[in-house]
């Protein structure tokens, strides 16, 4: 056990979820005191032990899936034997019963897709994790070896079993019976809940099979996913991203609170001595409590010029969503978005603005598209400089240009940034792609890149978190060199 | 006294009226034999200090809890001297030779007990609440690590203070900030989220006795809906248990789309989500 453990917590730490010596150490002993033929038991231990971030549970489950999935009778062993036999004899009997063709020839599914849907709407656990067995044994076909992580197995269980007209044809039944349009989606919502229980309960079985056929720690480096701060944004697939979203709102939301608290703490200061004595009266005049001045620090203004183009679109909102959320850290913060064109979007934004809703409306209204609606970085620039490089920017100012700089072959025209980058306090562009990347096809962001202050590669949340919270600290206006 | 298994305690905190889910029967349970504090997180109003409360009545212990909030400092958390009675003394005194008034002074009865340092010197086991730990600043946070993980408090003029009974320890968090890595090693981990609809409409049940469990299980259904939908403030627990008190003020028994959007302001703390909601609800 201490063995699989240690094992378990390396991958832990591969994954890159700090566990300490410490930690290690509570879970050991706190494996002492739970029933280790139960799942959920050696989960609560692990988890609560080695675990210390909502954020990293979903990894978690991952490695816990490899490394535990064997608890209870290893597949391939005489007693799990004996449980695919039981299995089988359980669906004989019913198809029997049913009076329907087939059992145990390995082509026809028609008789586990009856018993699954028999199983779901009685919602009989026993049924359900029969069909589960047996799904696996006929239809997945596993072949040892293979470095893979199953998906693909299940995938090919689940066509054959044809879950979508499972789902629509219990669907149907049930909403026979429902009278209002709020039950009927109510029932829906039921059944999508179970056929998600159940492809659940596929994935681990044959999560299962796959750890007994080639070990824990194979398996669990193939399931292997990135921590939601380190998810790639331009290469997040559409569950990555919701679940990046759900998160965007809470990193901010914390961001936030330790701004406005550095704050705090760093501003004590002159004593305040009108105050310190009217304190002190209530001391017989001795001055136990001094009191100190507040300053008002400088808030830096924020003009963000965001490349709204598809690439990299969503990258340009979760920038956007940071740094509105940490809007009262900055004493203004106007916003613009361009492809082509270049136009003003900070009215799209306020107080509880929905962000996917808001990125949808300027696409549509603002004038961000001047000619062919592909990027073209030298035309924004300049439209900015001559429609609000005035009015938006003064030497309170910092700038920050988000974009991967594929300007289409367009002129750079590189003075447009200059003078830009000139009336500001400070230029920084954050480039969300990888930095080798960088100056290669039509990328031009070395043409850039000397009259900007800094150059981020920012491809992930924790990169973006880090830049915005350096932003939002006043800085002494950079000396620049003299062109 | 430890409790023998997680299922036992589970019994014990639905005798109180708090319902656990499995894990966190199994959490409690390991604090409890570890002896070690839990550090609660999830999001508002899933009964994070509920299950503070629980503990301490299924114990029988009293409950000291310390609200966080910005600002808070060792002089509210651990012990402060009283300067004014010090005073007094002082000035009562005037003749007493300094070294006398010294030992005086800095004595017991001058001193002011914060919720950590009464905790610890209770005689009687406590159960300690240390509510939303993540509003603190970071030198407080470390000023409680001594409190979490000795047991024991240094005062400079007595000494140091340590527990007469282990006190049994949580800590909430809503999670708006980052805990220190120190802090979070010496807890064990509890991550409350919403509950299953079992789970809610049990609850429902359990705290609003008069409410019948057909109308319990589609309330829970229909906030388990509402919770999937993309929206500001997903209803909490407490906000379904004044949702049932409310539908049962109003005498409602059966739930279709008007009666749930008429009262939709109860589960609903933004008129933004309201309105989703509302429409999402019409459109079905």
């Amino acid at each position: 056990m201490l063995r699989i453990l240690t094992g378990f917590v390396e991958e832990l730490r591969a994954v890159g979820i700090p566990v300490s010596m410490v930690e290690t150490i509570d879970a050991a002993r706190g494996i002492e005191y739970v029933d280790l033929g139960s799942r959920s038991a050696l989960r609560a231990v692990l988890g609560s032990t080695l675990v210390k971030n909502a954020r990293h549970y979903s990894a978690f489950e991952a490695a816990f899936e490899a490394y535990f999935s064997a608890v209870g009778p290893r597949a391939g062993s005489v007693e799990d034997q004996a449980r695919s036999e039981d299995a089988r004899v359980l669906l004989a009997g019913l198809s029997g019963a049913a009076g329907l063709s087939g059992g145990g020839d390995g082509d026809d599914a028609s008789d586990l897709v009856s018993a699954l849907l028999r199983a779901l709407q009685d919602r009989d656990q026993a049924l359900l994790q029969a069909v589960v067995r047996a799904s696996v044994d006929r239809l997945a076909a596993i072949e040892p070896g293979r470095p893979v992580g199953g998906a693909y197995y299940l995938y090919r269980v689940m066509r054959r079993l044809e879950l979508e007209k499972v789902g629509a044809e219990l669907t149907d039944v049930a909403a026979r019976d429902a009278t209002s349009s709020l039950e009927r989606r109510l029932v829906s919502e039921e059944i999508e809940r179970r056929l998600t229980e159940f492809r659940q309960m596929l994935r681990s079985e044959i999560r299962k099979r796959l750890v007994a056929d080639r070990g824990p720690q194979a398996v669990a480096r193939t399931l292997r996913r990135p921590l939601v701060e380190d998810i790639d944004l331009m290469a997040a697939t559409r569950d990555q991203l919701v679940e990046a979203e759900r998160v965007v709102h809470q990193l901010s939301r914390r961001l936030a609170t330790r701004l406005s608290q550095r704050r705090q703490q760093h501003n004590r200061g002159r004593l305040d001595i009108r105050r310190t004595i009217r304190a002190s009266l209530s001391t017989g005049g001795v001055p136990v409590d001094p009191r100190f001045r507040r300053p008002r620090p400088g808030r830096p203004e924020i003009v963000l010029l965001c490349d709204i183009s598809g690439s990299v679109a969503t990258f340009a909102r979760f920038t956007m969503q940071i740094v509105y959320a940490i809007a009262a850290q900055f004493s203004r913060v106007r916003s613009f978005a361009f492809i082509d064109g270049m136009d003003e979007v900070t009215s799209f934004f306020g107080p509880g603005t929905d962000f996917p809703t808001a990125m949808r409306r300027i696409g549509a209204e603002a004038e961000v598209v001047w000619l062919d609606g592909h990027s073209d970085y030298g035309n924004a620039f300049a439209t900015f400089r001559d429609r609000f490089l005035e009015d938006a920017v003064t030497t309170r100012t910092t700038v920050i240009v988000t974009g991967d700089a594929r300007s289409n072959y367009h002129d750079a025209n590189v003075e447009a940034l200059r003078d830009i980058s000139r009336s500001a306090r400070a230029l920084f562009w954050l480039n969300p792609e990888q930095q080798r990347y960088w100056d290669t096809g039509d990328s031009i962001m070395g043409a850039y890149s000397p009259w900007c202050d800094e150059v981020s590669e920012v491809r992930n949340l924790r990169q973006l978190e880090r830049f915005v919270e350096k932003v939002s600290i006043p800085t002494t206006r950079p000396i620049r060199p003299i062109a | 006294m430890p409790t023998a298994s997680p299922a036992s305690i589970a019994a014990a905190l639905e005798a109180v009226g708090y319902l656990p889910d499995d894990h966190i029967a199994q959490v409690v349970f390991l604090a409890e034999r570890l002896d070690k504090p839990i550090l609660v997180e999830g999001p508002a109003g899933v009964g994070k200090t509920e299950l503070a409360k629980a503990l301490a009545s299924v114990h029988g212990r009293r409950l000291i809890r310390l609200q966080c909030y910005e600002g808070l400092d060792e002089a509210k958390t651990l012990y402060e001297w009283n300067y004014r009675k010090q005073l007094l003394r002082i000035q009562a005194d005037a003749h007493t030779d300094w070294s006398e008034l010294a030992g005086d002074i800095f004595s017991e009865e001058f001193l002011l007990t914060r919720p950590l340092l009464e905790a610890i010197r209770s005689t009687d086991p406590v159960v300690l609440l240390i509510d939303e730990i993540d509003r603190v600043e970071m030198e407080t946070e470390a000023l409680m690590l001594e409190v979490l993980s000795e047991f024991q408090v240094s005062i400079p003029e007595l000494g140091t203070i340590e527990a007469s009974s282990r006190p049994m320890v949580l800590l909430t968090s809503n999670n708006t900030r980052e805990l220190s890595e120190a802090l979070k090693r010496r807890c064990l981990f509890l991550h409350i989220d919403y509950p299953s609809i079992e789970r809610e409409t049990a609850i429902l049940v359990a705290r609003v006795p008069e409410l019948p469990r057909v109308l319990a299980e589609s309330m829970a259904r229909i906030v388990a809906s509402i919770r999937s939908e993309p929206i500001r403030k997903p209803p909490s627990i407490s906000e379904s248990l004044d949702w049932a008190r409310t539908l049962i003020a109003l005498g409602i028994d059966q739930l279709d789309e008007a009666a749930v959007t008429e009262t939709l302001h109860v589960l609903l703390k933004y008129q933004a989500d309201v309105d989703k909601v509302a429409a999402v609800l019409a459109k079905s």
